[in-house]
């Protein structure tokens, strides 16, 4: 990371700031949901982008996290800061599991992925039968007081929940930045690049891969905690939903997979492409269901045809900023 | 007691019907699978599209959808053909999470744009045998299920014969066996690749104008077809032609089983066990060659 990044990085960082003071509410949402996938995606990325395992489950550890969470909340009033623990410990747990019968089995590429669309899918199923939990009526937990602030319960105002997910993205940001540099990081390169190799020349793969499921997993648990008591509703449909798990991988993949700033970069873009064909398509009257879904395709279309390793790494070409 | 065993069989022999029409989709995606190599995350859309097709021939022209099903399985192959000619040809050597973008690209504006056409209700066809059933002693069997099947295993043995018979299936082998040597010895491999494309998509449209005889059809339950077939041939091997049949069976008995055994609601997490199971302790599929 050169100089000139580090500016760039104290300019973006100073605008995400101050922008709860400088934007009305709508643009605030906006930026919590761009902050939100980028912290999902950089927590996909140590898995796919770093060490080359493609997870097309990602939605499992959401919803899972969020569940375990919002259940606790609900039935027994312990606040997310407990119900964190219990999301994370669950959810590197299940990431584990699924990792270690993947490797275990030498299950990798193509299969791995199908794998973990297996394991989501089965789980979306399962918790639409888990009465407890709200079956497919789903689970809500009391909407927050949006004047008062009561942080135990991470309850309030929406710039709270906008600068708690821009603490975790930024947080996510940092520990990408130290583990790409840290011997896990560049054991799960050498892996990502050629696994054989890096096996040959006495990486531990399995031990390194299991290293990069679990924190992928921790970490996109706590992002479902946080989607739990942002929304405050939860329903298996939608959290656990296949089209969740591509959600959260369209950034880091549109923005530059492997790349640091790609996730939040690729969030940011999709989640402005969304709302600016909304506006687009709502200014020339052109409001069937559908239609904005099929321009959106569109676009994705182009950027995978056209720039296919993502838009920051050709950015980072034209900024002169290294990757 | 023996009612009762009647009841189970013709709920069985109605899943191995529906089963096989389930195979011939999957097939599709297996020898597109097997020979490019190429995941065909857009598998269930086009299968709904060409439920749409038999929808329309049908209310438009007032044609049957076992007539209707040759115009859409030609269309279809032309479809599959210039997809692959143009879209994923460039991106066989591209990593897999690239190829996976672009399919799902591919799949979502096939999603909707039958959203924006069609509108979200459910369509089907109204054609007065799919109502009678053929009859032997206590064993009732649906007319329309068992042509539909008829159909798939026709249209199946016609691919098995292609494959092995045929020069150019022989030659379509060759390029999935060995990509660099294919193309030593001066095969066109893209132009077989979108050939290949397109036998797998015309098999799709196959499956999908006798799907439409069974169930009715809307626009969003694409991604369901795509993830059933996915199941189906990793069950019964990815690439494999044989597995594909076989798994499309098995799903489709287990589904109508799951139905009597457990709530309705949770068969296809059985669907997904077994996937879960196969890929754990025979990752090539039941009938797949190791890879």
């Amino acid at each position: 990371m050169n100089r000139k990044a580090v500016l760039l990085l104290c300019i973006l960082g100073i605008f995400l700031l101050i922008l709860p003071k400088i934007t009305n509410a709508y643009v605030l949402s906006v930026a919590t949901l761009i902050l939100f996938f980028a912290y999902t995606g950089q927590a996909w990325n140590v898995m796919m982008g770093f060490a080359g395992q493609l997870s097309l489950g990602h939605s499992l550890y959401v919803g899972v996290g969020a569940y375990a969470a919002a259940g606790l909340f609900f039935h027994y009033g312990v606040g997310p800061w407990a119900g964190l623990w219990l999301a994370i410990v669950l959810c590197v747990l299940l990431g584990m599991l699924i990792g270690f019968l993947a490797f275990r089995f030498s299950i990798s590429g193509v299969y791995f992925a199908l794998l973990t669309i297996a394991f989501a899918e089965f789980t979306r199923i399962g918790f639409d039968h888990i009465d407890w939990l709200g079956g497919p009526g789903g689970l809500f937990i009391k909407v927050a007081q949006r004047d008062k602030m009561d942080l135990l319960n991470f309850r309030g105002p929406p710039a709270m929940y906008y600068y708690a997910i821009l603490a975790l993205a930024a947080g996510a940001f940092i520990l990408c930045f130290f583990l790409l540099r840290s011997r896990a990081g560049y054991y799960w390169q050498a892996i990502r690049e050629n696994e054989e190799a890096a096996q040959a020349l006495g990486i531990n793969v399995f031990r390194w891969k299991m290293l990069a499921v679990a924190i992928s997993s921790g970490l996109t648990a706590i992002a479902g905690v946080f989607y739990a008591f942002y929304y405050n509703n939860l329903f298996p449909e939608q959290i656990f939903h296949i089209s969740r798990s591509i959600e959260i991988i369209l950034g880091p993949i549109i923005g530059g997979v492997g790349t640091l700033f790609g996730p939040i970069l690729g969030a940011a873009v999709l989640t402005l492409l969304a709302d600016g064909i909304t506006e687009l398509l709502a200014a020339m009257g052109l409001e069937f269901p559908g239609i904005k879904q099929v321009f959106y395709g569109v676009v994705l279309l182009l950027v995978v045809m056209f720039l296919p390793h993502g838009i920051w790494p050709a950015l980072a070409k034209r900024l002169g900023v290294a990757r | 007691m023996t009612a009762d065993l009647a009841n189970v069989t013709n709920l069985a022999l109605a899943g191995l019907l529906t089963g096989l029409v389930y195979g011939l989709m999957a097939l599709g995606l297996s020898v597109i699978f097997g020979i490019v190599r190429v995941v065909n995350f857009a598998h269930g859309e086009m299968m709904t599209i060409a439920m749409y097709a038999a929808v329309v021939l049908n209310a438009a022209l007032g044609l049957d959808p076992f007539l209707a099903v040759l115009i859409v399985a030609a269309a279809f192959f032309a479809f599959g053909y210039a997809l692959q000619a143009g879209l994923i040809n460039p991106f066989i050597t591209r990593p897999e999470h690239s190829q996976f973008m672009l399919l799902v690209a591919v799949a979502l504006i096939m999603v909707n744009a039958l959203l924006v056409i069609f509108g979200p209700s459910a369509r089907g066809v109204q054609l007065d045998y799919l109502l009678e059933s053929i009859e032997f002693g206590a064993l009732l069997i649906d007319r329309g299920k068992a042509y539909a099947a008829l159909v798939a295993c026709a249209t199946s043995a016609l691919l098995f014969a292609f494959f092995r018979f045929t020069a150019t299936g022989k030659a379509i082998r060759a390029c999935a066996d060995n990509f660099l040597g294919a193309k030593v010895v001066g095969l066109n491999v893209k132009r077989y690749y979108a050939l290949t494309f397109g036998l797998g998509s015309a098999c799709v449209a196959v499956a999908g104008c006798m799907m439409i005889l069974l169930v009715d059809v809307t626009p969003v339950i694409g991604p369901a077809y795509t993830l059933l077939a996915f199941v189906i041939v990793i069950v019964g091997g990815l690439g494999s032609m044989g597995g594909a049949l076989l798994g499309g069976i098995l799903i489709g008995v287990s589904e109508a089983m799951a139905g009597l055994l457990i709530q309705p609601s949770a068969k296809s997490m059985f669907s997904f066990a077994l996937l879960i199971l196969v890929l754990l302790l025979r990752p090539q599929g039941l009938l797949g060659r190791k890879p």
